[in-house]
Formats: C-alpha cells, sequence, structure tokens
C-alpha cells in the first residue's frame, strides 16, 4: 500500500436494481459502502449472483446506480453529466474476464490498444506518437514489438489478457477495475498475470478493485477485502486480519471451503460444509441474507437486516453475533 | 494383468488431424489404476488429460481422432479395438463419466427421472417400475432433498450444484467400475464445490468405485486423491502418490505448479513463482522435453532428447533428464516443504 492514505473512491450504500419483468425487481447490489484508498488493491469476493459484477461495473458507470453515491477522487460520479462520465474513463479503465470474448477479433492488436485513445482525443493528429505509445505499452505488459500488428486469434490466453491490460493502461488511468481478470487462464499463468499486475501498480502507482471468486489468490493480491453474499457486503478487513480472524459465518464457511494444495494440512483441517445453495437474488430471505444457511442464526436474524458495522479498528462486519 | 488392477493404460499415443497438420495429443502415455484407487490426473489446457479420459470411456471422436500406439487394458479388454456396439455395453455400465459442465450435459427436454432410468433399463434390464425405483434411491444417495418428487422436474429447475449432483447420480446409476470425473466442480462456487468433493468423497468409500478426477486444482487433488499423475503436452511427466508429489516431487514442472499457486495459509504477501512463457504447440511437438524451453534447469540434452522413465519407488516415477548421473544436483525449492 502507498505511504498516502487518501481515499480514491468512496462508495456509499449503493444499490442497483435491475427489472425483469412482470414489475419485478431483481437487487443485484443492496445497499453497499466501503472506499479504497489511493495505491491500494481492494479484493470484493463472493460466489456467483453475489454482486460482485455488477458493483464494480456501477462504479465504472457501465450500469446506472439505482440509489447511493459514488465519489470518486472527490467528485461525485453519479451527478456528472454525459460529457463528464465521458472523461471520467480516462481515469478509470476496466480488464474483463473472458480474454477472449472482450478483444475485437477484426482489429489488431495496434488498433484494440489505441482504441480508448482515440475515442478520448488524445494523440489527435500524432499517429507516430500513439504508436510509439502502443509499442511502450507492449513492451511494459511483456509482449514483443511484432506482435502489434497481429490479430487476437494469434495469441494464447495469457497474452490475450496482457493485451487486455495495455489497453486499459493506454490512457494512464489512475484506477482499474480487474473484474475477474485471471480465471480463465491456465494455472501457471495466472501467476504471471498476477504478477504483471502487481509490478504494474509499482510502476504506474495504480489503484486496484481485484473482483474474482478465488479467494486464494485475492488474498495473495489484496490490501484489503470486501466480501459479498446476495448483494450485501457482509465482511471487509485486511486481508491478513480477514484470513486469521474471519467474523461473519459466511465468510468463516467461504474460507474454510476453499481446498489448501498440501494433502497434511488438507487432512487435518475441519471443514465448515454450508449446506444447501444461495437462494434466489429474486427473493432473499427476510433479515439477514445469509440466515437460511447460517449455523448460527437466531429469531433476530430473521427480523432485522445487519447493518455492516466495526467491529474492531479497520474490521467491519455485518452480523449480529457481534 | 495383475489382478488388482481395474485398467492399464500402456504406450497410449492419440493424434487429431486437422488442416494444420497432425495434432499429438497423447504421446506413449503409461498408467494403471487399481480397483477402488482415486487418481488424479492434472495438467494444463492443451495437456492431454481430457483427451486420455475419453479414450478410455471411447468418446473421441474417430475421424479426426486416432489411435497411433498402444493399448487400453480394462479388465483384460482392449478398449482402442472395440466396436462401438460394445462401447456403448461398457459405457455407463462399467466406465461412466461425469463432466465439467453440469449446465450442458443434461437433456434440457427431458424430466431428471427419465435421463436416470435410460441407462438403467438399458444396461440392467430393469422394468420402468424398478428402475424408477432405483431412479429415487440414486437421487436420495447424492443428497438431493424429495427425491420421488425431484424426478419429475426438468433440468432447468436446478442449481448448478444440484445438477451436478444429477449427473453422478446417473453416472453411479448402474454401480460402474470406474467413475471418470472431468473437472467435476470447476464450473461450481466453492462452497458448492466443497460439498461436491465431499459427497464424492462419501460415495467412492461407500460404493468402492474406483475414480480418476480430471482436475487442475491441487487443492481439490489433495483433497481427495491417493496417487497424482502430472500430464504436460501430451506426456506423463511424473507421477506418485499424494505426498510423494505433494512433497517429494521430482520434476521441475511439477514444482512450478506447486508454487505458481498462491495459498490461503501462507504468510507471505511477495511475488508468486511463475512458469516463464506457454505450453508448446502440439502440431510439431518438440522432440525433446517438452518442458525445456520453460524449464530453468534445462541443459543440452533436454532439447535433444526426451528423457527416460526413472522409478524412484514403486508408486514414483519421473521423466528428467536431471534424474540422470550425469546431471548437476538441483535442490528442490525449499518452500515447497516436505523432505527429500
Amino acid at each position: 500500500m502507498g505511504e498516502s492514505s487518501k481515499t480514491l473512491l468512496d462508495v456509499k450504500n449503493l444499490s442497483k436494481e435491475f427489472k425483469v419483468g412482470g414489475g419485478r425487481k431483481l437487487k443485484a447490489v443492496n445497499d453497499v459502502s466501503f472506499s479504497i484508498l489511493e495505491g491500494e488493491t481492494f479484493g470484493l469476493v463472493g460466489e456467483s449472483g453475489c454482486g460482485k459484477s455488477t458493483t464494480g461495473r456501477t462504479i465504472l458507470q457501465l450500469y446506472n446506480a439505482s440509489k447511493g453515491q459514488i465519489h470518486f477522487n472527490g467528485k461525485d460520479i453519479l451527478k456528472m453529466n454525459k460529457k463528464q462520465k465521458y472523461s471520467l474513463h480516462r481515469e478509470m479503465q476496466m480488464i474483463f474476464q473472458d480474454p477472449y470474448a472482450s478483444l475485437n477479433p477484426r482489429l489488431t492488436v495496434t488498433e484494440i490498444i489505441s482504441e480508448g485513445m482515440d475515442a478520448l482525443g488524445l494523440y489527435k493528429g500524432d499517429k507516430a506518437g500513439k504508436y510509439e505509445r502502443v509499442l511502450e505499452l507492449l513492451n511494459k505488459v511483456g509482449l514483443k514489438k511484432n506482435h502489434a500488428n497481429r490479430y487476437p486469434h494469434e495469441f494464447s490466453g495469457g497474452q490475450r489478457q496482457r493485451i487486455g491490460i495495455a489497453r486499459a493502461l493506454a490512457v494512464k488511468p489512475k484506477f482499474i477495475i480487474a473484474d475477474e481478470p485471471i480465471s480463465a487462464l491456465d494455472v501457471s499463468i495466472q501467476a504471471q498475470v498476477v504478477n504483471l499486475f502487481q509490478d504494474l501498480q509499482e510502476e504506474e502507482n495504480l489503484t486496484y478493485l481485484f473482483i474474482a471468486h478465488d479467494l486464494s489468490m485475492v488474498k495473495h493480491i489484496s490490501d484489503r477485502i470486501g466480501v459479498m453474499y446476495l448483494g450485501k457486503l457482509v465482511e471487509v478487513s485486511e486481508s491478513v486480519e480477514l484470513y486469521n480472524k474471519p467474523l461473519h459465518p459466511y465468510t468463516q464457511a467461504l474460507l474454510s471451503a476453499i481446498p489448501i494444495p498440501d494433502p497434511k494440512v488438507e487432512m487435518a483441517r475441519e471443514r465448515i460444509v454450508l449446506q444447501g445453495d444461495v437462494p434466489s437474488p429474486m427473493n432473499p430471505p427476510s433479515g439477514c441474507h445469509f440466515r437460511t444457511r447460517c449455523p448460527h442464526a437466531t429469531k433476530e436474524c430473521q427480523e432485522t437486516v445487519p447493518a455492516l458495522r466495526e467491529v474492531e479498528n479497520g474490521h467491519f462486519v455485518a452480523c449480529h453475533l457481534y | 494383468m495383475t489382478m488388482s488392477n481395474l485398467l492399464e493404460v500402456k504406450d497410449l499415443s492419440f493424434s487429431f488431424d486437422t488442416f494444420q497438420g497432425e495434432v499429438e495429443a497423447i504421446r506413449g502415455i503409461n498408467f494403471e489404476l487399481k480397483k477402488g484407487e482415486v487418481v488424479a490426473l492434472v495438467g494444463e489446457s492443451g495437456s492431454g488429460k481430457s483427451v486420455t479420459s475419453q479414450s478410455i470411456i471411447g468418446l473421441n471422436p474417430m475421424p479426426p481422432g486416432r489411435y497411433k500406439s498402444g493399448s487400453i487394458l480394462f479388465e483384460g479388454i482392449d478398449i482402442t479395438t472395440q466396436s462401438e456396439n460394445n462401447m456403448q455395453k461398457i459405457r455407463g455400465a462399467e466406465i461412466s463419466m461425469i463432466f465439467q459442465d453440469p449446465m450442458t450435459s443434461l437433456n434440457p427436454t427431458m424430466k431428471i427421472g427419465r435421463q436416470i432410468v435410460e441407462g438403467l433399463i438399458k444396461h440392467q434390464g430393469l422394468t420402468k417400475p424398478e428402475a424408477k425405483r432405483r431412479a429415487t434411491e440414486m437421487l436420495g444417495l447424492v443428497g438431493l432433498p424429495n427425491p420421488d418428487k425431484l424426478i419429475f422436474s426438468y433440468p432447468h429447475q436446478f442449481s448448478g450444484g444440484m445438477r451436478q449432483r444429477v449427473m453422478i447420480a446417473i453416472a453411479l446409476a448402474c454401480n460402474p467400475k470406474l467413475l471418470i470425473a472431468d473437472e467435476p466442480t470447476t464450473a461450481l462456487d466453492v462452497t458448492i464445490q466443497a460439498q461436491i468433493v465431499e459427497l464424492m468423497k462419501d460415495l467412492q468409500k461407500k460404493l468402492e468405485t474406483s475414480i480418476m478426477l480430471i482436475t487442475h486444482d491441487l487443492g481439490v487433488v489433495a483433497n481427495i486423491a491417493q496417487r497424482v499423475i502430472i500430464m504436460y503436452a501430451g506426456k506423463i511427466i511424473e507421477q506418485g502418490t499424494l505426498d510423494e508429489i505433494f512433497y517429494k516431487s521430482r520434476h521441475p514442472y511439477t514444482w512450478g505448479l506447486l508454487e505458481s499457486v498462491p495459498r490461503l495459509d501462507s504468510k507471505e504477501h511477495g511475488r508468486l513463482a511463475s512458469i516463464p512463457g506457454t505450453p508448446p504447440q502440439l502440431i510439431h511437438p518438440p522432440k525433446g522435453c517438452p518442458f525445456a524451453e520453460r524449464c530453468e534447469f534445462a541443459m543440452k540434452a533436454c532439447i535433444e532428447e526426451y528423457p527416460d522413465e526413472t522409478t524412484l519407488s514403486s508408486t514414483h516415477k519421473v521423466n528428467c533428464w536431471l534424474e540422470d548421473p550425469a546431471a548437476p544436483t538441483v535442490k528442490r525449492p525449499v518452500h515447497l516443504g516436505g523432505t527429500i
């Protein structure tokens, strides 16, 4: 984490609803609040359907928020007009999960990487300068100069993800939202890309929102972690603390479900296996959303929604047990 | 063939003919599987692990695929020479398979019950009511609630974890001797993955089925397998018991695999050890060790010739030039734990 502790992104009471027909609404993100400091990596974890990707996409304004505030660098994003939002993307970029689907197969690598610069009007009329920048970016993400004029299909998954990273870096953003950037890659390639993320963070002084379901990888890369369940943020903590002392019963179960690649450790571990599936977000349980699968659920959990409170220094949890 | 071996794969090579040339998906692999054993086949995409498993159950499309050499002996019968008719008698009854994607491997237009009953009537000659009873029993066995109602539902009414349970019920309905599980938990969330792994462990103990688990998740391997086979670019580069692979492995690729996954229980926060580069193309695979160009210990011999198998114990075998008496001694990375 950088020395400065200035808040770069502050999300307050953010909600995002989708209309799903029949006048029904799906609350994908439900009253979520967190902030990210400059130079920090904030990990957002949870199972499919918990709203972690929707949160990321709403911050980037790919979706309009239903409620709440998002302050980026002190400015309220949700109050911006179209033009201001457009220029916001100079400071905020995204890296997507699927390196096969997120690159236009009909554009060359140069064209893909320059798209953002073109859209924001950088290097206008300076073709040579732009090409120079593309080559610089390729070098930065570990690709070669002669890759510039090739098409995406000529690259492997890991290389494609590098192209996606170069595209995001092209406009010199401060903040990058990485939505499951490594889950489509092979194990030995995942480590390469994660290392690249960390190197770039140091070189470019980047701030990351790292969205993933792989808690062991998130713990490795993040300074702080937020755990989501059914649209709610249930726990936020510094990453080592979260592993050593998970407070929310869901976090405890999630950590215990992750197998550790060491037979002796695995043998000795006692596992909390959660029963049943995640309830449908269309019709979440009353009170605490986790109560239907929670081993400690009480009557209170059924009636009141627990608020996210700071229980210990920097460790927030939304649970009636604390 | 020894009595305790259920499956023996000998010098198996399998290629696909494509417009770009011959893709040598498997290149001379040898392994066996004992009765009641759980063996994990580990490798990255393109390493040949899925082609291996599909050869065993005879699901590789031929053409474009073809066996180049070798044999697959299942209880003494050579799978590679069986007719499709014979294979249909083996498939589902003796060997069955569960796939990675529970969303697409069930028929969306058929009720769950019918999908389970199908195999029972065909292979075991049960009458419809008998088969239905057995199907309900199987759904209960894999931990689904209200099985007598569930047999009338369609797959879309089920979640991913439930569908994978149904797949397991179908696969185990005829009491097969061998269950091939191709990345059975990859498409599932971690908490559901834990449920399915527990279920498979449980059923394996109860039914004494041999399981061949194909995966790239070393955590799952550590949890369920007894033996591990590591594949790379169509070859088996190392195989051994769980302890031999995790604590005494000798191949630099195995080390790389073990090192490149961050462990939840590690205290370090630094860089991950990563393997540089990417696996080789299998259209013109390198004649030497396929891992040589990514291996930090590569020598001249590695590029020129593929190393012979070195037997380290009755279960532990490795193909690496570092085992040659003339090779320099290379220390196993310390932080992998275990002793040599």
